[in-house]
């Protein structure tokens, strides 16, 4: 019966978030956009895209939730992949820029200018167009997390090494993108763009339009995850989760799956990543720092690994606090906090929040269903209730 | 050391000021030459140098000293020459008087590059004399740079009055330097100058020999072979120079290591904190040397002595604490460790911003660390080879501490089957706090010795987390010695691939070599096998 | 022998001069082994006697150092992976029961049917009637069928015994190895085991490893002691009981 009740409370865990969700794509745009600015329902622009990068967050916190709650892969590099994403999209965003720079050249972004780059190396070739720009986001994170997960898993690299490791890349990754004559821009990164598709992406309904767009990629991002988890596949990846060696042994080619999920996971970072960009303006090689990759771990831990709503509504919590907290008088102890939050979530809420209220919520029925069985069977005159083997 | 010579040298310029104030001044070519100096002509100003420098006058090094720093001025009108001293104070040139002031339409004397060259000889032939030994080698070394003929007949009277057998060697090194140049020297001197600066054999005798222009055929081929032998030494010595960087940063890297081989390696417990560690260990070096700075100041010699066992005890009592109020309740469960110790590390760094401030301290050297030698072609500097010391050792002692003390033998049966230890009366949960805080003093000792070398920051652990596991994960988990190996291995690699790609990439080749070994063998360089590794 | 032949023995099972060392250890030495198809056979021998490793090299989490493992008489297993082996019809009971705890029985049991089990099968996976019935049947015939829906890691250890036995039966591999499948059981579970294990026999071959005699006994099969990862007797149960040197092995010297 337990199970059946899991579903059935999950199915109505995802609804309530895929509703949320929607309604917060949908109103929050038309009452930035609709309302006079000052009025009191009226969505401040700088707010939608602050919502709209907690937004991008959760995609990142799903992608995570899907290979660690559900495979066992703890990937401290996902951050990477969010990054490279981001840099497709900011190059796309570099190119449109155009003659607008300070250098005034039509091709060459104005720090290669500045970089004395006689021409465009080849690897910005085709990010003018948005449609390869968009592939890229997908291809480049997709490929680089398969040829690792090809790497890594064949081998059987699991645990805390294959955790190492993925450290280790995104920070070579820093180190490589740190360097001017890597060609993205260095210590700076890419910032200064001008509009995205031909709209201003200062602007306030391109703004409101890719908060939206954010949203829509979130419910998007859910239900491809739920699919997976869902299917007989999610099955195979918990069963590896669990015991691994045994789904080996029942047949089960462990490192495909794991390579799956994983470079599905990397491709939806990179989604996240790319809408990412145009809402914050920037992107530069601090977002492949180690620490960012742990960071979104802790969200996914904070709101309950293994459940995906858990995931996302991590992402919003934990992010609004460090909002809250680094912009107020609060700001020095934001750190102490974050740490505090890593221990004792580990320590005292190992389920993260949605997991913990699952569990609750599913005792309680449990308990409610077993006193009405209880009385009816007092009533019936039957002394022995059902037990448990 | 280089600020050692420099005070050296100034105050030798100071006493030959004295000197030059004490005698009377007399009249005569060296007058005559010093006004040559206000006719601002290069010609000129060259035979003013020529006459001056051989002239045997006190005045002589200051006055060509300061036509070399800029501060030979001269009067055109009056044709006075003045030398003003790096303290602002004025003397004539020809007379060595002190005056009031410079007049406002003198201006320094100009060099061009030919005169800078016979400047630069001359002062070398002047100093080649210097009652100081290091004062005479430096001139001898300037005077093989510059290779200036003009400074030929000093050379030649330096050598023989020369005792010093350093300083002998320079002033041979000057003069086949000078008659390599000189047109009119005979072949056979010339042969012998080539093979003098074969024998000197570095860098500078390499740009000399390639460097001499025309010269005759037998002089040609032995320079050529002679550029040949000193190509291939200068090769070896880049290698020993990049295998010393090497075993350098491998010590580094093996003292971030080895409290992490303890920890990680034989408990198996993933510290992120393990840095922070490190760090702590150098703040503690930071406040026991600002008390010795206040207090005791005859003490700072000392300062790591007493800072090493402090580290320890607060990094190792800190560790005990961390495994007794976090990590024992997540045995078993490697993730959660790696992200509530990463919490740990966020929790240290900003208790230490908060306390010392978020910028470097400043952590000294120790007399018997500073300064340098030279070895053939390399210089090796004392810090780096103390660390090298120390690190062995510290490595010496955990090795025999584990093998023969009682904790050890309780530290390897634990690790080796927790179960059968419990049950064979060995309190594993301590034994446990222990190992952990054994770990955590070794990475604050290794803070005593980092704080030597790196900036002492709150992000100082930070740096060295990464490569500390990837030295343990590519040395082997539960072995020391792999540990060892994969240090200086790791060390050494980055040295010789820094100079082909330098050092970002090199790094980032070494973390990529390291992702595909580990693909290669998963368990490391020094893995163990069997039954027992699966857990 | 002639490896060469395109069929070099009749055996599902055959092992000959099989040498694994951990670290100087010799875990197996020198073991030969043959398997009949349809057989089944009974391994028992002291701890260490390496029971386990050998079944390790049988499914290939272990790779031999020098030695013949055949199965079916052509495949050579030493060069294949635990998934291939699988794949090939090896299937495996551990010593420790292991079930996928978070899942339900029945899950359990989907899991270890012999369909497709390629990234896209399990992600495109529609269930069949076909595969219902099977699991069905399976559940009917170790007991499980009012617990079908219950969490695996829920179920008493007797019972975990049983789920793997039947993911064992719903794998449906040719060769079964059963590693220890009444350790902790009570008697009438044991005996039921072995009345399973006994029907599972008319149409699979298996190999059960296990130390409790009255359970070998009952079992009635040829058994092989191990001592030292080398074939020390085989015979019948009192053959091989009153051997003196696996008395001695068993009661010590």
């Amino acid at each position: 019966m337990t199970p059946h009740m899991l579903t059935r409370s999950l199915d109505r865990g995802a609804t309530i978030f895929l509703a949320v969700v929607a309604a917060c794509g949908i109103l929050i745009p038309l009452s930035n956009l609709l309302l006079p600015a000052g009025s009191f329902l009226q969505v401040p622009t700088y707010l939608v895209a602050l919502w709209g990068k907690y937004v991008c967050y959760a995609i990142l916190a799903l992608s995570i939730d899907l290979i660690w709650g559900y495979c066992g892969i703890l990937s401290l590099g996902h951050g990477a992949f969010f990054a490279l994403g981001g840099y497709a999209m900011g190059m796309y965003l570099m190119r449109q820029i155009g003659s607008r720079g300070v250098y005034g050249n039509p091709i060459l972004p104005d720090f290669m200018v500045f970089l004395n780059y006689s021409k465009l190396p080849w690897y910005w070739y085709g990010f003018d167009m948005f449609w390869f720009a968009a592939l890229m986001v997908l291809i480049v994170p997709g490929l680089l997390a398969f040829c690792f997960g090809w790497l890594a898993f064949r081998s059987r690299v699991t645990g805390v090494y294959l955790s190492i490791i993925t450290q280790a890349m995104t920070y070579a990754l820093l180190l490589a993108f740190f360097r001017n004559d890597f060609g993205f821009g260095g210590n700076n990164g890419l910032t200064d763009f001008k509009d995205i598709l031909g709209f201003n992406v200062q602007a306030e309904g391109t703004r409101a339009a890719l908060f939206a767009l954010s949203c829509l990629a979130l419910i998007a991002s859910f239900l491809i995850c739920r699919a997976v988890v869902s299917s007989k596949l999610g099955k195979v990846l918990i069963a590896i989760r669990d015991a691994e060696s045994r789904s080996r042994f029942l047949g089960y080619r462990v490192e495909s799956y794991k390579l799956f999920v994983f470079t599905l996971s990397a491709c939806m970072a990179g989604v996240a990543g790319a809408l990412y960009v145009p809402q914050v303006g920037i992107i530069n090689p601090s977002e492949f720092a180690p620490g960012n990759s742990i960071e979104a771990v802790i969200w996914v831990a904070v709101g309950g690994r293994g459940t995906l709503v858990g995931a996302a509504l991590g992402a919003v919590v934990v992010n609004y606090a460090k909002t809250s907290f680094t912009s107020g008088m609060l700001a020095p102890y934001w750190l102490f906090m974050l740490g505090a939050l890593f221990i004792l979530v580990t320590l005292l809420l190992p389920k993260g929040i949605v997991g913990t209220f699952n569990a609750w919520w599913d005792q309680s029925k449990e308990k409610r269903t077993a006193e009405t069985a209880a009385s009816a069977a007092a009533e019936d005159g039957v002394t022995e209730p059902k037990m448990a083997e | 050391m280089p600020a050692n010579l420099s005070a050296r040298l100034y105050s030798l310029l100071l006493s030959l000021f004295l000197i030059a104030f004490a005698l009377p001044a007399f009249a005569g070519p060296f007058e005559d030459a010093v006004a040559k100096f206000a006719n601002d002509d290069y010609s000129d100003t060259e035979e003013a140098i020529g006459v001056v420098a051989s002239s045997g006058n006190p005045l002589a090094f200051p006055i060509i000293s300061a036509l070399q720093d800029g501060r030979l001025m001269a009067d055109p009108d009056s044709k006075k020459v003045y030398v003003t001293g790096a303290d602002g104070k004025s003397i004539d040139a020809a007379t060595g008087q002190p005056v009031a002031s410079v007049p406002d339409s003198a201006s320094a004397v100009r060099l061009n590059n030919r005169l800078r060259r016979s400047v630069d000889a001359a002062v070398g032939g002047l100093t080649l004399m210097s009652p100081d030994v290091t004062t005479r080698i430096q001139a001898a070394q300037s005077v093989f740079k510059s290779h200036e003929e003009s400074a030929l007949d000093a050379v030649n009277t330096a050598l023989a009055k020369e005792t010093n057998k350093t300083a002998k060697a320079a002033l041979g090194d000057a003069r086949a330097a000078i008659i390599l140049f000189k047109p009119d020297a005979t072949e056979v001197e010339k042969l012998e100058a080539v093979a003098t600066i074969k024998a000197h054999g570095d860098q500078e005798a390499l740009a000399m020999l390639t460097g001499m222009g025309d010269q005759p055929a037998s002089v040609t081929k032995a320079a050529a072979s002679a550029i040949a032998s000193i190509q291939s030494s200068l090769a070896l010595w880049s290698t020993v120079q990049n295998a010393w960087y090497g075993l350098s940063l491998g010590s580094v890297l093996l003292l971030a290591a080895i409290g992490l081989a303890i920890t990680f390696g034989v408990m198996g417990v993933i510290n992120m904190a393990h840095g922070e560690m490190v760090m702590i260990g150098a703040y503690t070096t930071f406040v026991v040397q600002e008390v010795i700075r206040t207090r005791y100041p005859g003490l700072f010699d000392y300062s790591l002595l007493i800072a090493a066992p402090l580290a320890f005890l607060v990094a190792g009592a800190l560790g005990v604490v961390i495994e007794r109020s976090i990590i024992r309740f997540l045995y078993g469960r490697p993730l959660e460790t790696l992200l509530a110790t990463w919490g740990l590390s966020l929790v240290l760094q900003q208790a230490v911003r908060t306390m010392f401030g978020p910028t470097n301290r400043e952590v000294g050297n120790p007399s018997w660390m500073s300064g340098a030698f030279e070895l053939g072609q390399i210089t090796i500097t004392y810090n780096r080879l103390w660390i090298l010391v120390f690190t062995l050792a510290v490595f010496a002692i955990l090795l025999a501490m584990l093998r023969y003390t009682a904790l050890g033998l309780e530290m390897r049966a634990v690790t080796q089957n927790r179960r059968m230890a419990a049950s064979m009366g060995i309190a594993t949960s301590r034994v446990d706090a222990l190992t952990f805080g054994l770990g955590s003093g070794i990475a604050g000792i290794a803070g005593v010795a980092l704080s030597q070398i790196d900036n002492v920051s709150p992000n100082l652990g930070q740096s060295y987390i990464i490569d500390s596991f990837m030295v343990v994960v590519f040395g082997g988990v539960g072995n020391l010695w792999g540990t060892l190996v994969g240090a200086f291995t790791l060390g050494i690699a980055n040295k010789f691939l820094e100079p082909v790609a330098g050092a970002v990439l090199g790094k980032i080749a070494i973390l990529v070599l390291i992702i595909l070994f580990i693909q290669k063998r998963p368990r490391g360089l020094f893995a163990l096998k069997g039954r027992a590794v699966e857990a | 022998m002639n490896v060469m032949d395109t069929r070099a023995t009749s055996a599902m099972l055959y092992l000959d001069g099989v040498h694994v060392s951990f670290d100087g250890f010799h875990a197996i030495n020198n073991l030969s082994l043959t398997l009949e198809p349809g057989e089944m056979r009974a391994i028992i021998g002291p701890n260490g006697a390496g029971k386990t490793t050998m079944m390790d090299i049988i499914t290939g989490k272990t790779k031999p150092d020098e030695g013949t493992v055949l199965f079916d008489g052509v495949t050579d297993l030493t060069r294949l992976d635990e998934t291939r082996i699988a794949e090939l019809g090896i299937g495996r009971k551990f010593q420790k029961p292991t079930v996928f705890e978070s899942q339900t029985v029945q899950d359990n049991l989907l899991l270890a049917l012999n369909v497709d089990h390629s990234v896209k099968g399990t992600l495109f996976w529609r269930g069949s009637r076909a595969e219902s019935e099977q699991i069905d049947k399976v559940l009917e015939t170790i007991r499980l069928t009012d617990a079908r829906n219950r969490l695996a890691g829920s179920l008493s250890h007797g019972q975990k015994q049983w789920l793997e036995i039947g993911m064992l039966l719903a794998q449906d591999p040719k060769l079964l190895l059963v590693d220890e499948p009444v350790a902790g059981m009570t008697d009438v579970e044991t005996h039921l085991t072995a009345e399973l294990l006994k029907e599972i026999n008319k149409t699979h071959t298996v190999m059960v490893v296990e130390h409790d005699m009255t359970f070998v006994r009952e079992l009635g099969v040829k058994v092989t002691c191990l001592h030292e990862g080398t074939v020390l007797a085989e015979g019948t149960i009192d053959q091989v009981s009153s051997n003196e040197r696996v008395i001695e092995v068993y009661l010590g010297r």
